[in-house]
């Protein structure tokens, strides 16, 4: 892991020393770069997300969870993943408030992703006034 | 770990290989042939990378779950 980071980090250099040089001359083939450099990191730290998920499934089938819960924990995980990555790279190229709109449809998402836990958390709740 | 190092390199070639093709396309006063050979190597670098993110959005539906 420590050689990883060593890697991930001497990459980003290279990548930004290159951007600065390609700025000069084509703006726009610079900000591709940049976003497949970000891409590249994140291809990397999906395989390191797979194991905690991996693990994450493992205890929750063992602990004999609902499966519905989990599945959507990990959704609501990975909608924040794509919307992160989606919104920093309209943030990169200067579309600050299309990236705020990105993360608000990220926002929405999770929440129309949560109601069925909401609910039944609220009817449990019902069923503990009304006894 | 294997990183693919070599796609970066790549497109930094196209880009600068590019503006020298534009340079001297347009100090023999073609402007729109300078115009389209920046089109197309915008084309094939945005290929590129619609590739590695299109890579990255199914691996992103494997892990999460997504049907």
């Amino acid at each position: 892991m420590t050689i990883d980071i060593l890697q991930i980090v001497g990459l980003g250099l290279v990548a930004t020393f290159i951007v600065l040089i390609l700025k000069e001359q084509k703006p726009s083939f610079a900000f591709l770069l940049s976003i497949f450099v970000g891409a590249l990191i994140f291809l990397y730290l999906i395989d390191q997300i797979k194991l905690v998920m991996d693990m994450l499934i493992e205890i929750a089938s063992s602990a004999h969870l609902n499966n519905v819960y989990v599945e959507t924990i990990l959704k609501i995980i990975g909608i924040a993943y794509i919307a992160e990555f989606g919104a920093q790279i309209t943030r990169d190229a200067g579309e600050g408030a299309l990236a705020s709109k990105i993360e608000l449809a990220g926002k929405v998402l999770i929440l129309v992703l949560a109601i069925p836990i909401m609910k039944a958390v609220i009817q449990t709740i019902i069923g503990l006034i009304s006894q | 770990m294997s990183l693919d190092v070599n796609t970066i390199f790549q497109i930094a070639g196209i880009g600068i290989i590019v503006a020298m093709i534009q340079t001297v396309l347009k100090q023999m006063g073609k402007d729109d042939w300078a115009q389209w050979v920046t089109l197309i190597g915008f084309v094939v670098i945005l290929y590129m990378v619609a590739t590695l993110i299109n890579d990255l959005f199914e691996k992103i539906r494997d892990v999460f779950l997504f049907q």
